[in-house]
């Protein structure tokens, strides 16, 4: 399932990371002024989620229904304010259910 | 003042600490469905520190793509990071050693950034190590806890827990789209565009898919609707998690 080494691939994401995180701390140490870079780093943290979310969550489910289901709720959830925690746990309870049901 | 600084870190962590266990738990549990080992969540969640960063990861490895795919997937999905850390280097006394600035740099989070710049006056580096001391390794150990629990429950309950993390996902990103409809729009247009690379591009891997899109989408938001520069604090970004941090603890 996995082809190339996995150390390296974790030795990559570590190494590229602590840059990100340490170079703005150490080298530049300027904040950024630039009106379409600081729009763009605003907006890229929600359209990333927003990508690795839709499909992938339909995706992860065993019946992609269930995994429908615990995205609307999960959407529904949200939106009336319900925290990060209480929303997971839901998802996965609904999807619980459905998988019951439908097997 | 080292030591009180210190164990005022420590103290903070825990709530953080222990919201950060749940979360690296689903972490875990994705990280198991992949193949990997307890070890190796473990290593991941320890360098990484990072849910959508470690996440974005795990569907590289997924894809058995390269390793540049790798470097590239994680500035994308962590390029937050780097708006925070600059902010925080505003905090810093100017002469504060480089030493120190970089065991700082190790564990820039949304949650353990956002008290960092909570604390008056030049942050001690000593409060950051208290709070990385505790936060940390619950994030750490709760990986390698949801490898293993993954690998001990029946199939329908991983089938379950699969979803936890995008839950959470969704708790972060839907409340701000809610105020903000450029955010809402956006979210809207990630979802159909990643459905039909999705659909219909399946060679392109999860990993170049996140990239692309990101890049694009985030690109023409900036264009259209350039944020008034004045109204940018960092809060605005780490809203979401924070709110999910504080509901825990």
């Amino acid at each position: 399932m996995i082809n190339n080494n996995i150390y390296i691939y974790l030795a990559v994401m570590a190494i590229v990371i602590y840059l990100i995180r340490v170079l703005p701390l150490t080298i530049f140490r300027r904040e950024i002024k630039n009106r379409f870079l600081r729009s763009f780093l605003y907006y890229v943290p929600y359209i990333t989620l927003a990508v690795m979310t839709f499909p992938a969550m339909i995706d992860a489910t065993r019946s992609p229904l269930a995994g429908a289901a615990a995205l609307i709720l999960g959407i529904f959830l949200s939106w009336i304010g319900l925290g990060l925690f209480p929303v997971a746990v839901s998802c996965c309870l609904i999807v619980f259910i459905l998988e019951l049901l439908i097997k | 003042m080292r030591g009180k600084e210190f164990l005022q870190g420590m103290r903070d962590g825990v709530p953080i600490g222990l919201g950060y266990f749940a979360v690296s738990f689903s972490l875990g549990i994705a990280a198991r469905n992949i193949g990997l080992n307890a070890w190796q969540g473990f290593l991941l969640s320890l360098f990484g520190v990072a849910s959508a960063g470690e996440y974005a990861a795990l569907t590289v490895i997924a894809a058995g793509a390269s390793y540049w795919e790798m470097a590239v997937v994680t500035v994308i999905a962590n390029a937050r990071y780097l708006l925070m850390s600059f902010a925080l280097s505003q905090r810093l006394n100017p002469r504060l050693n480089l030493c120190h600035r970089m065991l700082i740099g190790y564990s820039v989070t949304d949650e353990l950034f956002a008290i960092a710049v909570a604390r008056p006056k030049y942050l001690n580096p000593f409060y950051s190590y208290g709070s990385y001391l505790t936060a940390v390794p619950c994030w750490a150990i709760g990986t390698a806890v949801g490898v293993m629990a993954g690998n001990f429950m029946p199939e329908r309950a991983v089938s379950a827990f699969s979803v936890a993390l995008f839950g959470m996902f969704l708790a972060v990103i839907i409340p701000p789209a809610k105020e903000n409809k450029i955010i809402l729009f956006f979210i809207g247009l990630s979802f159909l565009s990643s459905y039909i690379f999705t659909r219909f591009l399946p060679a392109l891997s999860g990993g170049s898919r996140t990239i692309l899109l990101t890049l694009i989408l985030s690109a023409l938001a900036a264009a259209f609707f350039p944020i008034d520069i004045n109204n940018i604090n960092n809060n605005n970004i780490q809203d979401g998690d924070q709110n999910g941090v504080e509901s825990i603890s």
